[in-house]
């Protein structure tokens, strides 16, 4: 005999029900057939012997329903009954199989099978989201990297390295005539002197001391005035004797103009400075820039200019020397 | 009686001189064939710990000492040959002592040549498309990663930085394409620090994925300069020697655009040192011809390259190109890939 009222005021109130659990608003119950999950006298499987739940097992609903007539048979005591995939159809089943069933466990079924299909539909919605993935770190393999990098750091003395780098890029003329260091347009100056002083002993053997010497002499001589003229940055000789007064304002005006247009001489052959370009390049690149700085027409212009400007501070001494004798 | 009272005193003595002799006989002397030597003790056959100890350090005491004596020797010995004194000694290194990579690239190549004529940086090589760069992040960024996302857009010209919002990679990247970007760069975060960096090169380029590590933005450094400016960087790539280091190394140098403005005296470095890239960005003075000063600005960080895909982003079907496998490529200290 099934005694409901009994049963839910042993378990109920009274004493201890294993699916129980107690919060501080509210009690809820572990049953997995529990239709609503709350622990009521009309919710309760095991206070119920007329009851119905649906299940989900895999993405199929399932309506499990229970019969006082079955009570003395646990084995069979839960009728399975498989819903079809349609919303609609799905709640004919249900009306249909629970016909004449209390309101209460028709409603409840209901709500339950909504709630299911709801999501189950996210659940294939977000499949097909972006899906991440969680990569665990082992603790050992991050520490030992981090310990190789340390010491990679270490061996690679960066800041020496970069230093290099652009004091090669430097000597290799990618600035071009940015930076005016005379030592740098010297050796220039001298490597085509012993290039010319070379190549003239190839084609006139027969003279070969006294052009040799005749041009050894010149690279001297040219070695004197540079030496002389360095602090007035006058890199290139055929500028040396002459001198040629030029007004202050075209300077300031035309300055960073000339700059640009600098610039722009240097970039054609930049390009391939950008990559890690092979030495054959570099030298193309070197004799490029030596047979700009050779041409006299941007040449003497630049360098005119740049000295004009070292020379500003003698120019204005000069003139306030003036003033003060007339 | 006479025997025994000898091998009582020898046994159960053992005073500390007879054990110290014996200990160090046995840490120098081989055991000769044919002579039969006392039973020595090593260090490790004592049970006492402090003992033990005591023994081992003693031990080595020893060593040291015969070291630094063979040490004065040598010096002695080049001093007194002066000139005539054979060339010192090179230390081995890591990188001395690194495994020969066959896919080292000879400068001289032409294969190799033809191939980075041919590839997908070949354009931006020859001039026809300038660098534009999208900047984003994963879902959510928080914290340091905001404002690495930010200083990297002022390092890199010609930068946009753009919040992810979840949106797909896979949706956006052919808008980038639709508006001429050539470059995404995505950073991944783990507890608000990026510690992932996907770069992937635009029209049909190769994707690369890299681990990030030892982020310094830029308040965090010392003796730094003033923020960076808006000229092109010139761009230092160092010890790129494989097939794959260079290209990675055209990845890189394909971020910024081809001709740098050297008025702005900025150099970003890509430096690789046993596959760790290590990124700079300085600003540089030359003082005079020999001496050159540089000041950091600009974030710096460390780069691990965990793979190369061919293609854009395409995690799942992608052609991957190069994964770094770890049992494989970590297993020997002295080889490495880029």
């Amino acid at each position: 005999m099934q005694h409901d009222d009994v049963i839910w005021d042993i378990i109920g109130n009274k004493q201890f029900c294993s699916f129980k659990v107690k919060t501080k608003s509210q009690n809820f119950c572990r049953n997995e057939y529990s239709i609503t999950g709350v622990c009521n006298r009309s919710s309760c499987p095991l206070a119920n012997s007329q009851y119905a739940t649906i299940r989900e097992e895999k993405g199929q609903c399932f309506l499990y329903m229970k019969e006082i007539e079955r009570a003395a048979f646990p084995a069979r005591m839960w009728e399975k009954v498989k819903l079809s995939k349609n919303y609609e159809k799905a709640l004919e089943q249900i009306d249909e199989n629970l016909i004449y069933w209390p309101r209460f466990l028709r409603h409840k079924c209901k709500q339950r099978f909504t709630k299911i299909t709801q999501y189950l539909i996210r659940m294939r919605k977000l499949v097909l989201k972006r899906q991440r993935k969680l990569v665990p770190l082992s603790r050992k393999v991050e520490s030992r990297e981090k310990r190789k990098e340390e010491k990679a750091l270490i061996a690679a003395q960066l800041d020496n390295a970069i230093e290099k780098e652009l004091l090669e890029r430097l000597k290799q003329g990618t600035y071009g005539d940015i930076y005016n260091f005379p030592v740098y347009a010297f050796d220039k100056a001298l490597e085509q002197q012993d290039a010319e002083s070379e190549s003239d002993a190839e084609e006139e053997e027969e003279e070969d001391d006294e052009v040799m010497g005749g041009s050894f002499y010149k690279s001297l001589c040219l070695m004197i005035e540079k030496v002389f003229y360095s602090e007035r940055v006058f890199p290139f000789v055929q500028d040396v004797g002459q001198r040629e007064f030029v007004a202050e304002d075209e300077v300031e005006e035309s300055d960073l103009s000339d700059f640009e247009d600098m610039n722009k001489l240097k970039t054609s052959s930049d390009e391939e400075e950008q990559d890690e370009s092979s030495e054959e390049e570099e030298e193309e690149e070197v004799q490029a820039s030596r047979s700009k700085g050779k041409s006299p027409a941007n040449g003497s212009l630049v360098r005119k200019k740049r000295a004009y400007v070292e020379i500003e501070y003698e120019q204005e001494t000069e003139s306030a020397s003036r003033r003060r004798t007339t | 009686h006479e025997q025994r009272g000898e091998s009582d005193d020898q046994s159960w003595r053992t005073p500390m001189k007879d054990l110290k002799m014996e200990e160090e006989s046995s840490g120098v002397e081989k055991l000769e064939p044919g002579t039969t030597f006392p039973p020595t003790f090593s260090v490790s056959e004592i049970k006492n710990k402090q003992r033990r100890h005591q023994m081992f350090m003693k031990l080595k005491q020893e060593k040291r000492k015969q070291k630094m004596q063979l040490k004065k020797k040598r010096r002695k010995e080049r001093e007194a040959l002066g000139d005539k004194a054979p060339p010192k000694e090179v230390p081995k290194t890591i990188e001395n002592q690194r495994v020969f990579d066959e896919t080292t690239v000879d400068p001289e190549d032409e294969e190799i040549a033809f191939d980075e004529g041919t590839d997908e940086f070949s354009a931006y090589f020859n001039g026809l498309t300038n660098p534009k760069v999208l900047i984003t992040t994963s879902d959510r960024p928080r914290g340091r990663v905001v404002k690495f996302c930010e200083q990297l857009a002022t390092v890199i010209p010609n930068a946009h930085v753009y919040y992810r919002r979840g949106l797909a990679l896979k949706r956006i990247i052919p808008q980038c394409i639709a508006r001429d970007f050539t470059y995404l760069i995505v950073i991944n975060q783990d507890r608000q620090t990026p510690n992932g960096l996907v770069l992937c090169h635009l029209p049909d380029g190769p994707t690369a994925h890299f681990k990030v590590s030892s982020v310094r933005l830029q308040k965090e450094l010392k003796r730094r300069g003033k923020a960076p400016t808006e000229h092109s960087p010139e761009v230092i790539l160092n010890n790129f020697s494989t097939r794959l280091g260079h290209t990675i190394g055209r990845l890189f140098a394909a971020l910024f655009p081809q001709n740098p403005q050297f008025v702005g005296r900025q150099v970003a470095t890509f430096h690789n040192q046993r596959d760790f890239i290590f990124f700079r960005f300085h600003r540089y003075i030359f003082k005079n011809e020999k001496k050159v000063g540089i000041q950091e600005l600009g974030p710096r960080f460390t780069l691990k390259l965990r793979s190369l895909q061919k293609g854009t982003f395409d995690s799942k079907y992608g052609e991957f190109e190069w994964v770094l496998k770890r049992h494989e490529m970590d297993a020997c200290r002295r080889k490495f890939q880029l």
